[in-house]
C-alpha cells in the first residue's frame, strides 16, 4: 500500500533568498494521524504550502497517493490534498456556509443531487447542517473552524492538513472540534503549537526545525523528552505533563 | 454621500414578491425606472399612476409603507439641490410668496424629485425583498460579466469583516486616549486607513490561496441554477409594463 | 454625489452607460492581466477597503466631518485598471442595495465618480511621478495633487453631462461654478487623506503601491550611498529602452498635466471670483428670455445645443475644463486602441446591457 503522503528531499527558498525549507523527509500512512510541531519560523507553513503545488519548483519530491506533486496533476492533487487554514474568514468566501461547502465539489465538476448529498454529508459530519443557510460572517469562530473543515471535507480527501486548528477556540469549541476530527476516518496532518492538543489527538508526531525534520516518533516520547523540547523552542502549558496523560485513538 | 452603509436592507418575508427569481425583479425594477425616466415631466397625473403602481408592488411583498419612508430619506441631499433649482434656473420666472421664481426651475425640480423619489423607492422595494447573494446571482443571471460579479461578491462578503477591523482599530485607537477632533489628526486616522489596505490586500492574498487550494481556476463554479419560469417572468415584468402603458399615454396626451 | 434617476436624461443617461461599459470591458481585461486569476479575489477586497473607507470620517472641524470617496486612492494603490473596478462595484453595490445613486443613472455615475477620477488621479500620479525625484516624499506629493485634481474633474465631467442632458435649465456656468468650486474644496480634503493614506502604506508595504512600482528598486540603490543629495535629475533621458514609445508617453503625460493643472487651477480661481463668471451666464439666461415657448411641448427641447453653446460663450472656463477633458478621453482612447493592437490574445470579454 503506498503512503498517504510522502515528502523526500524538500528544500525551498523564496524569491527574496530566504532559504526556509532544508531537506524535508517524511512518510504518512493512511489513516494516520500525526501532529506537525515545530517553533515559529521552523518552515511550517511554507512546508504545507508544498503538500498541494502552491509553492513549488525547489529541489525534493511531494507524493500524494502515489501521485507527484507538480503542474501535470495538479487538479487531482488539490482535491486529494484539503488544507483548512488558519483563519476561518479567509477560507470561507462565499456567501452561504453551503455554496462555501460545495465550491471545492463543484470546481472539480460535481453537480445537481450529487453535489446536494456532498454538501450535506460533509456539513453532518461536523454538525453544521442546519446552518447551511447562513452567511458564514453570522457564526461563531468556532463555528466557521467547523465549517472551514467541512468545505475540505466535502472533496473528499486523502490527507487532511490542518493549520493551527485549535488557535482561538474557546475551551468547549476546542473539545467538540477534536471529538470531530477523531470520527474523521481520513489521514490527518495537523500543524500546531498546541502541544497537549497534539497529544490528544496525534499518536505521532514530527518536529520540524531550522527547515528539517528534527525529531519523529510518538507524541508523547518526543513530549517528554525536554532537552529535545528546549532545543527546538518547544513549551508545554504550566503543570502539563505528558507522561500522566494517554493519548486517546 | 456614501457613508452610512453598514445596516441590511432586507427584509425577511415570504410574499410573491420575495419569492421571485432575482433576476427577474432586477429587470422589471431597471425597466420601470427606464420608463419612469423616458415620462414627459408635463404628465403630472403619471407620476401618480406610477406611485400608485409602487405602492401596489410594497402591498404584495407586504412591505410597510413606513419602512419604504423612511429608506427614501438617502434622497434628501438631492431635495436639497432641488429646492435651489427654481432659484437659479433660467427662462421666465413668477412671483409666488414675493419669491421670484423660474417656471423652468420648478418644472426641473419637480422632474428631479418625482423621477427619483419613484426611483429611490423601486430601488428599496428591490433591495428590501431580494436578499444579497439572490441579488447577485440574479445580476450573474442577467449577464453581467461573471468577473464583475465575482468582485461584487468578494466585496459583500468581506464588506463586514473589514468594517468591522475598521471598529477594532477604532476601539484600539480609543482606549489609549485618542479621539479624532480636526484636522490635525487626519495623520493617525489616515495611518489606520493604510493599515486596513494593507489588511485587507493581504487578506485577498490569502483568500486566493484558499480557493487556489480548492481546485480555483479562474472562474466560479456554478452552484445554483436559477431559472424563471414564463409566469414568474410576465409577473415580474407586469410592472414595467404597466408603466410603459401609462408613459405612452403621457406621451400622447 | 450619487447622481438619482430623472436627473440626467434617458438618452444620456444610455450613452453614459455605454461608456462604463466599454471602460468596464477594458479594465476587466486590463486586471485580468496584472491579476490573472487572482483578479476576483484581490479586486474584490479592494473594494470591500473602500467601501469601508468611506464610512471613516475624518473630523475637519466644530462637528463638521468629511470622508474619502476613493478613486484616487484606489488607483494609486492598485492601478488604473482594478481601481475602475474597485470603484464600479462599489457604486453598483451601493445603487442595487443602498438606493443611493439610481438605477439608470448607474452608467453617469460610474463614467463620472469610478472612471474619470480614477483616471485623472493615475495619469497625473503617474505624470508627477516621473517628474519628480525618485524618493518617497515624491509619491506623496504626486498622490496629494492626483487626489486633489481628481474631484474636481470628476465635476467637470458631470458638468459636460448635465450640459448634455441635463433636465433642467441651469445655465451651465452656475452649474460648473458651483460643482468645481464645491469640489475643489473636497478634493483638498481628498487629497489630504489620499496622500497620507498612500504615504501609511508605502512606509509599511511599499510593494503593494503600484503607482510607485518601479521607484523602489533605484530607491534602494541610493540608499546604500548619501542620501539627501542624490542627483536625481536628468534620469529619465539616460536609458532610452524604445525612444519612441516613451517619447510619446511624455508627450502626452505632459500635455494632459499642463491642461488639467490649468483646468483645476482656473476653475478655483473662477470659483473663487464667480461674479464675472455670473454675469456673463446672467446676461445670456436674459437673452434666452426671448424665446422660452418656442418648442416648450417637446420635453427634449429643454436641453441639448442650446445649453453646449451657453457654454461656450460663457467664458473660458468650460473650454478649459473641455480641453483637459478632450485629452484624458482622446489619450485613453489612444491608448486602449494601441493596446487592442499589441494584444491579440484573449477574446473581448462581453459586457452586458446591464451596466
Amino acid at each position: 500500500m503506498t503512503a498517504s503522503l510522502e515528502v523526500s528531499g524538500l528544500a525551498f527558498a523564496y524569491p527574496d533568498g530566504h532559504q526556509a525549507l532544508f531537506g524535508v523527509d517524511f512518510a504518512i500512512e493512511r489513516g494516520e494521524r500525526v501532529a506537525l510541531l515545530g517553533p515559529n519560523g521552523a518552515g511550517k507553513t511554507t512546508l504545507v504550502l508544498h503538500l498541494n503545488g502552491i509553492l513549488g519548483g525547489g529541489a525534493g519530491t511531494v507524493t500524494v497517493a502515489g501521485l507527484p506533486v507538480g503542474k501535470r496533476h495538479m487538479a487531482e492533487i488539490r482535491q486529494k490534498v484539503g488544507i483548512v487554514f488558519q483563519d476561518p474568514d479567509d477560507q470561507l468566501f462565499m456567501p452561504t456556509v453551503r455554496e462555501d461547502v460545495a465550491f471545492g465539489p463543484a470546481a472539480a465538476g460535481l453537480k445537481g443531487a450529487e453535489l446536494e448529498a456532498r454538501v450535506r454529508t460533509a456539513l453532518e459530519r461536523v454538525g453544521m447542517a442546519e446552518f447551511a443557510d447562513r452567511p458564514p460572517h453570522h457564526l461563531s469562530f468556532g463555528q466557521r473552524r467547523r465549517v472551514a473543515v467541512a468545505t475540505v471535507l466535502a472533496m473528499e480527501p486523502e490527507i487532511l492538513v490542518l493549520d493551527e486548528p485549535s488557535s482561538n477556540l474557546d475551551p468547549a469549541s476546542r473539545r467538540e472540534l477534536a471529538d470531530i476530527l477523531r470520527s474523521l476516518d481520513v489521514t490527518v496532518l495537523m500543524v500546531t503549537h498546541d502541544l497537549p492538543y497534539a497529544l490528544e489527538l496525534c499518536p505521532r508526531a514530527l518536529i520540524l526545525s531550522d527547515g528539517v525534520i528534527a525529531a519523529d516518533g510518538p507524541t508523547g516520547e518526543l513530549l517528554s523528552d525536554d532537552a529535545l523540547m528546549r532545543a527546538h523552542r518547544l513549551e508545554l502549558p504550566f503543570g502539563f505533563d505528558p507522561r500522566s496523560v494517554t493519548a486517546r485513538t | 454621500m456614501g457613508a452610512g452603509h453598514a445596516h441590511r436592507l432586507y427584509r425577511h418575508g415570504h410574499s410573491p414578491v420575495h419569492r421571485l427569481p432575482a433576476h427577474t425583479k432586477l429587470a422589471a425594477a431597471f425597466a420601470f425606472v427606464v420608463v419612469v425616466v423616458s415620462t414627459p415631466r408635463e404628465a403630472m397625473w403619471a407620476f401618480a399612476l406610477y406611485a400608485v403602481l409602487l405602492a401596489a408592488v410594497a402591498a404584495a411583498a407586504r412591505v410597510p409603507a413606513g419602512f419604504l419612508l423612511k429608506r427614501l430619506l438617502i434622497e434628501v441631499p438631492f431635495v436639497a439641490f432641488a429646492v435651489l433649482m427654481p432659484f437659479v434656473a433660467e427662462g421666465e420666472r413668477v412671483h409666488v410668496l414675493g419669491l421670484s421664481l423660474s417656471v423652468n426651475g420648478l418644472w426641473g425640480a419637480w422632474n428631479v424629485l418625482a423621477k427619483g423619489t419613484l426611483g429611490v423607492a423601486a430601488s428599496v422595494l428591490l433591495a428590501a425583498t431580494t436578499e444579497l447573494r439572490e441579488l447577485l446571482l440574479g445580476l450573474q443571471r442577467l449577464k453581467l460579466p461573471p468577473l464583475l460579479v465575482q468582485i461584487a461578491s468578494f466585496m459583500i462578503r468581506y464588506g463586514d469583516v473589514i468594517t468591522d477591523e475598521m471598529r477594532r482599530m477604532r476601539i484600539a485607537r480609543e482606549s489609549r486616549g485618542f479621539e479624532a477632533r480636526g484636522v490635525r489628526h487626519w495623520g493617525v486616522l489616515a495611518k489606520s486607513a493604510g493599515a486596513l489596505f494593507i489588511r485587507s490586500y493581504e487578506r485577498g492574498e490569502r483568500v486566493h490561496l484558499a480557493m487556489v487550494s480548492r481546485g480555483y481556476a479562474g472562474s466560479m463554479p456554478v452552484i445554483d441554477e436559477v431559472t424563471a419560469s414564463r409566469a414568474q417572468w410576465s409577473y415580474a415584468l407586469a410592472l414595467p409594463c404597466a408603466a410603459l402603458v401609462v408613459c405612452l399615454l403621457g406621451w400622447t396626451l | 454625489m450619487h447622481v438619482p434617476d430623472g436627473f440626467i436624461n434617458a438618452p444620456t443617461s444610455a450613452a453614459a452607460g455605454v461608456v462604463a461599459a466599454g471602460a468596464l470591458a477594458v479594465s476587466l481585461r486590463g486586471a485580468r492581466r496584472e491579476l490573472d486569476e487572482r483578479t476576483a479575489p484581490l479586486a474584490g477586497l479592494v473594494a470591500a477597503f473602500i467601501f469601508a473607507v468611506q464610512m471613516l470620517n475624518f473630523p475637519v472641524a466644530a462637528g463638521t466631518s468629511g470622508h474619502l470617496l476613493g478613486g484616487a486612492l484606489a488607483a494609486i494603490l492598485v492601478g488604473p485598471y482594478t481601481g475602475v473596478l474597485c470603484v464600479s462595484v462599489v457604486l453598483l453595490m451601493q445603487g442595487i442595495l443602498f438606493a443611493d445613486g439610481g438605477l439608470t443613472a448607474l452608467g453617469v455615475n460610474i463614467t463620472d465618480m469610478a472612471i474619470t477620477t480614477t483616471v485623472v488621479a493615475y495619469a497625473v500620479f503617474r505624470g508627477l511621478v516621473k517628474v519628480l525625484p525618485r524618493r518617497r516624499r515624491s509619491v506623496t506629493v504626486a498622490s496629494f495633487a492626483a487626489a486633489l485634481l481628481s474631484v474636481p474633474a470628476a465635476a467637470v465631467v458631470f458638468t459636460l453631462i448635465y450640459a448634455i442632458g441635463g433636465t433642467t435649465d441651469v445655465s451651465i456656468g452656475k452649474v460648473a461654478t458651483a460643482m468645481i468650486g464645491v469640489h475643489v474644496l473636497i478634493g483638498i480634503g481628498e487629497a489630504a487623506i489620499t496622500a497620507l493614506t498612500v504615504g501609511a502604506v508605502i512606509a509599511v508595504r511599499p510593494d503593494l503601491v503600484y503607482g510607485a512600482r518601479g521607484l523602489e528598486q533605484r530607491l534602494k540603490l541610493r540608499v546604500n550611498g548619501e542620501l539627501v543629495d542624490a542627483p536625481a535629475a536628468e534620469p529619465a533621458p539616460a536609458p532610452v529602452p524604445a525612444a519612441a514609445r516613451s517619447s510619446h508617453r511624455k508627450l502626452w503625460i505632459t500635455g494632459l498635466v499642463a491642461s488639467l493643472i490649468l483646468a483645476g487651477f482656473v476653475s478655483f480661481y473662477a470659483s473663487a471670483s464667480p461674479d464675472g463668471l455670473e454675469k456673463v451666464a446672467h446676461d445670456q439666461g436674459i437673452d434666452q428670455k426671448e424665446k422660452p415657448h418656442a418648442n416648450a411641448d417637446s420635453p427634449l427641447a429643454d436641453y441639448g445645443v442650446k445649453d453646449i453653446s451657453d457654454a461656450r460663450l460663457s467664458g473660458g472656463l468650460a473650454g478649459v475644463i473641455g480641453v483637459g477633458v478632450t485629452v484624458v478621453v482622446g489619450s485613453t482612447v489612444f491608448w486602449v486602441v494601441r493596446r487592442r493592437r499589441t494584444d491579440s490574445d484573449a477574446p473581448g470579454s462581453s459586457v452586458s446591457q446591464a451596466a
